[in-house]
C-alpha cells in the first residue's frame, strides 16, 4: 500500500508525471487554452490559478478526458491519453475530483466510497479495508456512513469527493475548487489533509482554487491562468510573498 | 365475499405482471432516460421465440430460457445498434425510434406469423383451486405470483447488494462522476436494455395464456397499463412500479368481475388521472434532483 520510492532512479530522464503539449481546448468558436504547456513533476502540489473563467476547470476537464482538446496532448507519466477514455484514465491513476458537489446524491456514504474503490479493489474484503482506511482519514464521514448523499452538508460533501478519489490510490489527483462554499476553518482542514496525503503517499496533485491564499500555503508551485494561457509560474512561496505578482495577476 | 378472494388472488397475480413491466420500463428510463415505447414489440419477439421452442423441444422451461435470453440479446442489439446512435440531446428522438421499431418488429411478426391468435398452452391447469368451497386462484396463477416475487427480489438484490448493481444505480443518475470513479457507463446502459427486454419478455410470456393467445399485439395493453404503473409509481422509482402494478392488477380485476370487462380501462385511465392530479411527479417520484 505504501508507495516504494526508488532512489537510484535518474530523476532528470523520467518524464514529468502529467505533462500537456501545445494544448487547445475550445467549447466553440475560439479556444479556451490557447497552445498550453505545462509540465507537472512526480509528488508535485501545484496551485492553479485565474480568474473566474479563466480556464481552470476547463484544463482539469480537458485532463481526466471529460473533454477533447482541439490540438495537442495531455500525457501521463509519458503515457499519451488522447486515445484513454475517461474511465480508462482513471485506471492508469489519474483520478480527478470535479466542480461542485460531486457525491451521488441517491447513494449512501459508503456506496460513494465503495463505488469510487470498485476497479481498484476487485476483492471485497481488500475494499472493505480501503473504506476503512478512508474513515480513519477522514473520521466525520464514518458517523455519516449509513446517510445518503443528499443529506450531507457541504463539508461533508466535499470530503467525501476527496476521499472517494483517494480510495483508488491515484498518481495524480486533479481537484476542482474543493474550499467551495465551506468556512475557512474546514477549509484549512481539508487543505492541510491533502499536503498531508501528497507527503506520505507521493501523490502528484493538480489544485484549481478560487481561494488563493489556501491554496498557495500548500503548493509548491503556482501557476496563473489567464485567457487560456499560463501568465505566471513560480515556486507558490515567492507567488504568496511577492506583492507585486499578486497584485498584477491575482488581484490582491 | 367468494368472488372477493378470487377476484383479489388473481388481481395480485396479475398486478405482479404488470409490476414486472412497469419495472422493466423503469429500468430502461433510468438507465437511458428513455421511454421505451418498443418495449412491448420486443418482449412478443421473445414469446414467439419462446413459445417456438417450446414447440421444438416440449419444454415449457426450455421456452422460458428462450425468452429471457432473447430479450436480453434483443436489448443488447437494440440499444448498440439504434438506440445509442440516436442523438440524446432531448428523450424525443429516442422515442421517435423506438415507436419507429415498434411497426417494424410487429410487421415483421405479422408477416412470419400471420395475425390471427395462435392458441398457447399454459404450463399448469388454469382452473382455481377450491379451499373451504370458495375459489381461490388457478395453479398457474400460483406459478405466476411465484416467477414474479422470485424475480422482484432477485432484481433487488442484484440493485442494492452487488457492485454491478451499484454500478448501474450510480451510472443511472450521475454518468459523468461514475465515469470519472472508473464505472463503465456506456457497458452499463447496455445492461440496463439487456436486464429490461428480458424482465419485459418474461412479463409478456407469464401474460399470454390468461390472454385471447399469442399475436404481434399480445403484449400491448400490457404495455398501456405497465406505463401506466410506471407513471404512477414515479417513473425513477422500483418501489413505486410494484405498488403500482398490485394497485392496478387487483383494481382491474376488482372492476372486470363485477362491472364488466369494458369498464377496466376506464378505471385505470380514472386512477392515472386523479394520482397525475394529485402529484404529477408520481406518487413515489424522488424529491432530490438529480446530479450531474
Ligand atoms: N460547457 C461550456 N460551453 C461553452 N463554454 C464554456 C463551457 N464551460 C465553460 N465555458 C467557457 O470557457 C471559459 C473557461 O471556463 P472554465 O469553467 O474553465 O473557467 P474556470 O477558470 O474554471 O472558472 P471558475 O473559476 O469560475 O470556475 C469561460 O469563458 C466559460 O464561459
Ligand atoms: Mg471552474
Amino acid at each position: 500500500m505504501t508507495e516504494v520510492v526508488t532512489e537510484n532512479q535518474p530523476r532528470r530522464t523520467s518524464p514529468p508525471m502529467l505533462s500537456f503539449q501545445s494544448l487547445t481546448v475550445a467549447y466553440t468558436g475560439s479556444p479556451v487554452i490557447d497552445e498550453l504547456n505545462l509540465d507537472i513533476q512526480d509528488g508535485a502540489v501545484v496551485a492553479l490559478l485565474g480568474a473566474n473563467g479563466a480556464g481552470k476547470s476547463t484544463l482539469l476537464r480537458t485532463a481526466s478526458g471529460l473533454l477533447a482538446p482541439r490540438a495537442g496532448r495531455v500525457q501521463l507519466d509519458g503515457q499519451d491519453l488522447t486515445s484513454v477514455a475517461v474511465e480508462n484514465r482513471v485506471r492508469l491513476g489519474l483520478a480527478q475530483v470535479p466542480e461542485g458537489r460531486s457525491v451521488v446524491t441517491e447513494l449512501s456514504v459508503d456506496e460513494n466510497l465503495h463505488l469510487g474503490g470498485l476497479w481498484r479493489y476487485r476483492d471485497r474484503s481488500d475494499r472493505n479495508a480501503a473504506v476503512d482506511q478512508m474513515y480513519e482519514m477522514f473520521e466525520p464521514l464514518w458517523r455519516r456512513r449509513m446517510s445518503l448523499g443528499h443529506e450531507l452538508s457541504g463539508g461533508e460533501r466535499q470530503m467525501l469527493s476527496l476521499a472517494r478519489a483517494l480510495i483508488s490510490e491515484p498518481r495524480v489527483l486533479l481537484l476542482d475548487e474543493p474550499s467551495l462554499g465551506l468556512a475557512p476553518r474546514v477549509v484549512a482542514q481539508l487543505m492541510t489533509l491533502l499536503r498531508e496525503t501528497a507527503d506520505r503517499t507521493g501523490l502528484t496533485v493538480l489544485l484549481a482554487e478560487q481561494n488563493v491564499t489556501s491554496a498557495l500555503s500548500i503548493a509548491d508551485r503556482g501557476v496563473v491562468l489567464g485567457l487560456g494561457e499560463i501568465v505566471v509560474d513560480a515556486p507558490a512561496a515567492d507567488l504568496a510573498a511577492d506583492p507585486a505578482l499578486r497584485q498584477a495577476y491575482l488581484g490582491f | 365475499m367468494e368472488t372477493f378472494v378470487f377476484l383479489f388472488a388473481t388481481g395480485v397475480s396479475r398486478g405482479l405482471v404488470i409490476a414486472l413491466f412497469a419495472l422493466s420500463l423503469v429500468i430502461i428510463w433510468r438507465a437511458a432516460r428513455i421511454i421505451n415505447f418498443a418495449q412491448a414489440a420486443m418482449a412478443i419477439v421473445a414469446v414467439f421465440v419462446a413459445f417456438t421452442v417450446v414447440g421444438l423441444t416440449g419444454s415449457y422451461w426450455a421456452g422460458l430460457i428462450a425468452a429471457l435470453a432473447t430479450g436480453a440479446l434483443l436489448g443488447a442489439i437494440i440499444e448498440r445498434g439504434l438506440i445509442r446512435r440516436v442523438p440524446h440531446v432531448t428523450p424525443l428522438p429516442g422515442m421517435i425510434v423506438a415507436i419507429g421499431l415498434v411497426m417494424v418488429l410487429q410487421a415483421g411478426l405479422g408477416i412470419l406469423f400471420g395475425p390471427e391468435h395462435r392458441p398457447v398452452q399454459a404450463p399448469f391447469s388454469e382452473s382455481p383451486f377450491v379451499v373451504a368451497g370458495i375459489p381461490v386462484l388457478s395453479p398457474y396463477d400460483l406459478f405466476v405470483l411465484v416467477v414474479a416475487l422470485a424475480v422482484l427480489v432477485g432484481l433487488g438484490l442484484l440493485f442494492n447488494r452487488s457492485t454491478l448493481g451499484l454500478q448501474l444505480r450510480a451510472s443511472a443518475v450521475a454518468p459523468e462522476v461514475s465515469r470519472l470513479l472508473g464505472v463503465r457507463v456506456p457497458r452499463m446502459v447496455t445492461i440496463g436494455w439487456m436486464l429490461s427486454a428480458s424482465v419485459a419478455a418474461l412479463a409478456a410470456l407469464l401474460l399470454v395464456p390468461t390472454e385471447l393467445g399469442l399475436s404481434a399485439h399480445s403484449a400491448d395493453i400490457l404495455f398501456v397499463q405497465a406505463f401506466t404503473v410506471a407513471v404512477l409509481g414515479g417513473l425513477d422509482s422500483p418501489i413505486g412500479a410494484l405498488l403500482g402494478g398490485l394497485i392496478v392488477g387487483v383494481l382491474i380485476t376488482m372492476v372486470t368481475g363485477y362491472l364488466g370487462a369494458g369498464y377496466a380501462p376506464l378505471a385505470v385511465l380514472a386512477l392515472l388521472t386523479a394520482v397525475l392530479l394529485i402529484r404529477p411527479g408520481g406518487i413515489f417520484a424522488l424529491k432530490e434532483a438529480r446530479t450531474a
